[in-house]
């Protein structure tokens, strides 16, 4: 598949649209030919992020590999909405145990798919829960031993599954059942959680990659160069949660867009633990303009004046632009 | 061929007879010779093809084993103690799954207070998690039990854990059969899952299952451990045949035919129990024993049989089920229901705590003149807790009882 980034320039709602390509350089998606890994009939809610995000990976992943593929499910919506028995979503062999070994189970498989020499290509995939909290000794334990398997993270920020409650993916201030806005530092405390991506780059993967449902080329063209590489390798998918976040069902894709434009969620890859590119930010706005958004932030607009939590997570968007060097000349105030 | 070997290696060679695809491993003593002689049998060759998996803790252990035995390879690991509460998740899942991993348990104690010698606490622990689970009497049963194992799992799709006494019977050096390879071959033939990840034919395993069907798939797991009871004998019949010795049984009778008195016990301790009963015998007392070597499945009728002609039955049991007693004799009692004879539970052996000949003697005099409580420590140190609770008596911050108990024991030597 080419890596060539396409460039839009459609007015309104910025979405990627298939019919200005060639047929080459379309998503797998939109092929006739995709293998529907993740079929449609599943109980998602309407807007899930993650259910999108999914089904580009995997068919994706299942074009890379021309179908000798299999896939480790941790515990977590992605599993229940795809499967009370005996109905099925997956069109690909698929395999839940527990909510915290995901990536051990897929090591396993893979272990297996290696001795019997098949050449079968394993993912494993989860929550942020589910990766970033619970499963996140499993995944180290994966990654340093640089098993072959993709390990895909649907990061929406919190355990939605359970009835949105905190993670360590949790952004500051946002409001979770566990973390309510009451008292004097009302949502998620600043100075908690934790980046996975920069984690998992700690542990020298040949390949690292953060993507987000509103740009699914650029999903697709990561996951396709996830599959060229043998070894550990992580794609961190921002995938927004109309039910655990506050927001109309319709704007999943909007709400990816703002949190990649203000700065909060990155795009970039690395190679060997070293950042090798990053997708620049093309219409910069301001962290308003993704919280206002969303309820789980509400508090931080209820009253009169502008809540100096605003600019602190201002303060943490501009620091990733200057990290990731998201703007030409970044650092400078949207 | 007999050699002298560590028990730990002959499981380690046995096993690599076995010829797992998948070996997986996180130390914890006493279990480590047992991995550390597979991974030098991977990296020389002798046990290929296989993949040997340091892991980064138990719970990955045996999810690896869960995914490559979904993956349709032959997986094995093995564990301890703590180890074998930290995976107690993946234990459950590997049973409900119906994949048919083999794992030795090197049976030990579970803190706290931290504690690295044999008792059947962690066995105990997860009696009930679907597992098969097969004791070892000795070095050589434990050796041949992996062989019965594999055979065993598979048949049934049905994870087997072989429990073997920790030090006791792992770091035991005594001259042992490794079972050869050709008839290792000829017992156990290739796994044939009956669930597997394939991509040429995909299937969702693990999928959730609600209170429509849950109640069936678990009465499969029971039903799994009833053929279980019907295949352990026939197995361990054609184990004799082709081996020329007994390991394997739903249990071990000895002397029990005009027995009055029968002590029911499990692993390495029931060596010490039949020399015990034959020094009781010639002084006239008709006693005999019973050793177990299923506890899941229970073979509550095998061991109504062996116990018929009894009048009392002594438990003596290697774990504490705090606030009952000991987890096994309450099922030995379910194998006696309807039968008014005293069934005492002699809890004995906690952490390493030698069982001697003598103390199992005096025991077993005692229970047979039906003086014993229906509950008894086997050489409890009462003076000692008499002084804990003395000082638990004396002020609220009485400090941590282990330091406690030890100070006051080493003052008394």
């Amino acid at each position: 598949m080419s890596s060539q980034r396409i460039k839009f320039y459609q007015t309104g709602t910025f979405t990627v649209g298939n019919r200005l390509l060639d047929d080459s350089h379309r998503t797998v998606q939109a092929s006739m030919t995709r293998a529907n890994a993740l079929t449609s009939g599943h109980r998602a809610c309407q807007g899930c992020g993650e259910a999108l995000g999914a089904r580009y990976v995997l068919d994706t992943a299942m074009r890379a590999t021309g179908g000798n593929l299999i896939a480790v499910n941790a515990t977590g919506c992605l599993e229940v909405f795809t499967t009370p028995s005996p109905e099925t979503a997956w069109q690909l062999p698929w395999l839940h145990s527990l909510f915290g070994n995901a990536a051990a189970v897929a090591t396993g498989v893979a272990a297996a798919m290696r001795v019997k020499g098949k050449g079968t290509r394993v993912i494993a995939q989860g929550g942020d829960g589910g990766t970033t909290d619970i499963g996140f000794g499993c995944l180290s334990g994966m990654f340093e031993r640089n098993d072959d398997v993709l390990y895909v993270c649907y990061d929406n920020e919190g355990y939605m599954n359970t009835g949105v409650q905190r993670s360590s993916a949790t952004p500051p201030a946002a409001r979770t059942a566990t973390t309510p806005a009451v008292g004097a530092e009302p949502g998620n405390p600043f100075g908690t959680g934790k980046s996975l991506p920069l984690l998992a780059m700690a542990h020298r993967l040949p390949y690292v990659a953060t993507a987000s449902v509103f740009d699914l080329h650029d999903l697709e063209a990561k996951v396709t160069r996830a599959m060229g590489f043998g070894g550990a390798r992580y794609l961190h998918v921002f995938v927004p949660c109309p039910l655990g976040w506050g927001f109309a069902t319709d704007r999943t894709i909007e709400l990816a867009r703002l949190a990649a434009e203000c700065g909060l969620f990155p795009l970039f890859e690395a190679i060997d633990g070293e950042v090798t590119s990053s997708t620049p930010i093309r219409r910069r706005v301001p962290v308003d303009a993704y919280l206002r958004a969303q309820k789980r932030f509400a508090h931080l607009f209820d009253g009169d004046q502008a809540d100096p939590v605003v600019v602190r997570l201002q303060a943490l968007a501009d620091d990733n632009i200057r990290r990731f060097k998201l703007v030409d000349g970044a650092g400078g105030r949207p | 061929m007999l050699k002298q070997l560590e028990c730990s290696r002959a499981i380690a060679e046995v096993i690599a007879r076995c010829r797992p695809e998948v070996v997986c491993a996180y130390p914890i003593t006493p279990q480590t010779h047992i991995v550390e002689g597979l991974s030098e049998l991977v990296r020389d060759g002798t046990l290929a093809p296989c993949e040997y998996i340091n892991v980064e803790s138990e719970t990955s252990a045996l999810s690896v084993a869960l995914g490559a035995s979904a993956a349709g390879a032959r997986a094995y690991t093995a564990t301890a103690s703590q180890g074998l509460l930290h995976m107690a998740e993946v234990v459950y899942n590997v049973s409900g799954l119906g994949l048919p991993v083999v794992m030795t348990l090197g049976n030990r104690a579970v803190g706290a207070p931290i504690n690295i010698w044999n008792d059947h606490s962690d066995a105990m622990a997860l009696k009930d998690a679907g597992w098969i689970q097969l004791f070892a009497r000795d070095a050589q049963e434990a050796v041949d039990l992996h062989v019965l194992a594999f055979r065993l799992a598979e048949e049934l799709s049905c994870p087997v854990m072989v429990c073997v006494d920790g030090f006791v019977l792992t770091h035991s050096v005594e001259p042992l059969d490794v079972p050869a390879q050709d008839d290792v071959d000829a017992f156990l033939p290739p796994y044939r899952p009956v669930q597997v990840l394939d991509p040429t034919d995909p299937v969702s395993i693990g999928a959730m299952v609600g209170p429509e069907a849950f109640t069936e798939v678990r009465y499969l797991a029971h039903h799994k451990q009833l053929q279980a009871l019907e295949r352990i004998p026939q197995l361990a019949a054609d184990f004799r045949a082709r081996f020329g010795r007994d390991s394997g049984a739903l249990l071990h009778g000895y002397r029990t035919g005009d027995a009055d008195t029968i002590v029911v016990a499990m692993g390495s301790v029931t060596g010490t129990i039949e020399v015990a009963i034959d020094e009781l015998r010639d002084a006239g007392l008709a006693v005999g024993a019973v050793a177990l070597c299923a506890f899941r499945p229970f073979p509550l009728a095998a061991l109504a049989g062996a116990l018929g002609g009894a009048q009392r039955v002594v438990v003596v049991e290697r774990n504490l089920a705090p606030g009952l007693g000991g987890a096994m004799a309450s099922n030995v009692r379910m194998a006696l229901r309807g039968q008014p004879i005293p069934v005492y539970t002699a809890i004995a052996g906690l952490g390493g705590r030698p069982v001697t000949r003598a103390s199992l003697r005096r025991l077993i005099e005692a229970a047979h003149a039906d003086a014993v409580d229906d509950l008894t420590f086997v050489d409890l140190d009462n003076d000692a807790i008499d002084r804990e609770l003395a000082r638990w008596d004396e002020r609220r911050r009485s400090g941590p009882s282990a330091e406690n108990m030890l100070r006051d024991a080493r003052r008394a030597r």
